[in-house]
């Protein structure tokens, strides 16, 4: 094919894509700032008459409890997060610094764990967390965020492998413990491990549905809130696509600013 | 986005956590003293690491392995999740799932999606191509594809539901080029699952995508200048350098598309709840948990995808054997 041609379709087929991912988030975006009577007059790629028109977005978040979902997703998030870094760097310390017995039982315990899907297990684990007398707390959701994620330990260890040793052996020589030098030396340089981690986990999180919606009833997070839209709201979708939007904004916002670790977290853990 | 988004990260793990470690292992064998520390040979010294990987291990053991174990033994009985489980009808649960036509339904859903990850790597490949070389405004254009994936399940069901209204935004571009007699495009039993599949098709291309292209970018270039030389057109390159040094990614992709198309929940269960003849594994295993009280028996078919992803994943990893490809 003549380099003239290639080039053509090359970036009419990048166009038709960015058009396919644009199209429907823009006619979501359109509904929101229309007025009821302007929605129900316009065509869904008719732009709105006003941008500035924030009725549907105050409605959207007075008439559910958005704002207080939010409020229930960040505390799940921050505690989740701290967690799974203490827990992970943890694990990954012990792996990668020591040797000892069980060692290789405890690596194949991960291993065969991440082959197990987690929608399999969640009939029995449901049991489990109403056994513990959990079920409707948030405190269900942040150990299950927190005991399921064996990428953070892994992502950990990797990045454990290239902290020098030597730095271990001197800060023994100068009479640290082995907390100290876990606390002191190791866990300040997992600083980027660490990123990636809260990026990728915060996302994952953030974006849960499945797991609030099965064990968190009388309250919402980010998720579930968006979802009881669904049935009181029935068709007034100037309200439903404010709410859409308000929920995709902070990831727009995350991926504008935080793309690079994003791409580089994903790629870490699956090229290796 | 469940946490089967870490889906991919968890597929890769089987043979790389080893790697990464027996790595580490053999390094450290080589250059490392006994370091006694200051706790001494002593009985702390000896304790420590289990004191680091006790909440990591107890965690992981409560939370998936404990659920696992018992959900064998739930689907050996009949239980309605209340009370004992004292109801032992040994295997009668799993000749239920084979032979119960409602049951086996949703593998055939099941399928939609299966094909529709096809059509998703081929995507993903065609443009993780294209972006990795020299193309202008490739960040923007990278940044593009791949947001969808970002973006929360609740939301993507909505701005869909929205998008497949009658009368609304994708029944419009259609009457723009001419075809004015529009399906219900969820409301339409025959064409629903295809409907939901192109959703999910848009929202995981993008990831897809990311890991193509971080293979194909770690591909070093003087292998394409020397194809050059050799007179090889860009076709070739693809079929010789490129699709060679990405088949780990493929054979991840392939597993992924498997179990994710054996997990899907939140797309049909947001769009349609399942109904229409739109209802997944999942979701049909959470409604005879839940709705129906069969806890054993929606055990007996958790257990059953369980299976057929853990004979999946053997599979591929005979076919994609993990050991590096040598391109030179």
């Amino acid at each position: 094919m003549s380099r003239a041609i290639w080039g053509t379709v090359k970036y009419v087929s990048l166009l038709l894509a960015t058009l396919a991912v644009l199209l429907p988030l823009s006619v979501v975006l359109f509904a929101s700032f229309k007025t009821k009577e302007e929605y129900a007059t316009t065509g869904p790629l008719d732009p709105p008459s006003n941008w500035f028109n924030l009725t549907n977005f105050v409605d959207a978040a007075v008439k559910s409890d958005m704002v207080a979902a939010f409020g229930n997703t960040l505390i799940v998030l921050v505690i989740a997060l701290a967690g799974t870094i203490l827990i992970g760097t943890m694990a990954a310390y012990a792996v990668d610094r020591f040797t000892f017995v069980g060692k290789k039982l405890v690596l194949t315990l991960f291993l065969i764990a991440t082959l197990i899907p987690s929608v399999t297990s969640q009939v029995a684990t449901f049991q489990l967390i109403s056994g513990l007398g959990l079920y409707n707390t948030k405190t269900a959701l942040v150990l299950l965020f927190m005991g399921t994620d064996i990428i953070a330990i892994y992502i950990f260890i990797q990045f454990m492998q290239s902290i020098p040793v030597s730095l271990d052996e001197a800060a023994m020589i100068d009479g640290a413990n082995r907390w100290t030098i876990y606390w002191r030396v190791i866990l300040p340089l997992l600083k980027p491990a660490i990123a990636t981690v809260v990026i990728i986990k915060g996302i994952a999180i953030y974006n849960e549905f499945y797991l609030p919606s099965l064990y968190l009833q009388s309250e919402s997070l980010i998720s579930t809130a968006l979802y009881r839209f669904k049935g009181p709201f029935g068709a007034q979708w100037e309200l439903i696509a404010a709410a859409t939007i308000i929920v995709i904004v902070p990831t727009v916002i995350a991926f504008l600013f935080l793309q690079k670790w994003i791409y580089k977290g994903l790629v870490a853990g699956a090229v290796k | 986005m469940s946490l089967s988004t870490n889906a991919p990260l968890r597929a890769s793990l089987a043979g790389s956590l080893d790697d990464a470690v027996h790595e580490g292992e053999r390094k450290r064998r080589r250059t490392r003293r006994r370091s006694a520390g200051p706790a001494g040979r002593g009985w702390i010294a000896s304790v420590t690491p289990y004191l680091f990987i006790a909440l990591a291990v107890g965690l992981l053991v409560l939370l998936t392995y404990v659920p696992a174990v018992n959900m064998i033994w739930y689907s050996l009985n009949n239980w309605t999740g209340f009370g004992p489980v004292d109801e032992f009808v040994g295997i009668d649960n799993y000749i239920k799932v084979f032979t119960e036509p409602e049951i086996f339904a949703v593998f055939g859903v099941s399928l939609y999606y299966f094909v529709a990850s096809f059509a998703q790597m081929a995507i993903a490949l065609y443009f993780a191509t294209l972006l990795s070389f020299s193309t202008r405004f490739s960040n923007f254009f990278r940044g593009v594809l791949f947001f969808p994936y970002l973006i929360n399940g609740v939301a993507i069901g909505f701005v869909f539901l929205y998008l497949f209204q009658p009368g609304g935004t994708l029944d419009t571009v259609l009457g723009w080029v001419g075809v004015t007699e529009t399906p219900l495009w969820l409301g339409d039993a025959s064409i629903a699952n295809y409907s939901l599949a192109t959703t999910s098709v848009w929202r995981y291309t993008g990831l897809n995508f990311v890991l193509f292209l971080g293979a194909i970018q770690s591909i070093p270039s003087e292998l394409y200048e020397a194809a050059e030389l050799d007179g090889a057109n860009k076709w070739d390159q693809f079929r010789f350098i490129i699709f060679p040094g990405i088949r780990r990614i493929i054979g991840l992709s392939f597993i992924l598309a498997v179990a994710g198309s054996l997990s899907v929940f939140e797309i049909p269960y947001i769009m349609t709840t399942g109904a229409n003849g739109t209802a997944t594994f999942v979701i049909q295993t959470l409604e005879t948990a839940f709705h129906f009280r069969q806890v054993g028996l929606a055990s007996a078919m958790a257990v059953v995808l369980l299976a057929i992803v853990l004979i999946v994943t053997w599979l591929q990893r005979k076919v994609f054997p993990d050991e590096k490809v040598d391109l030179t």
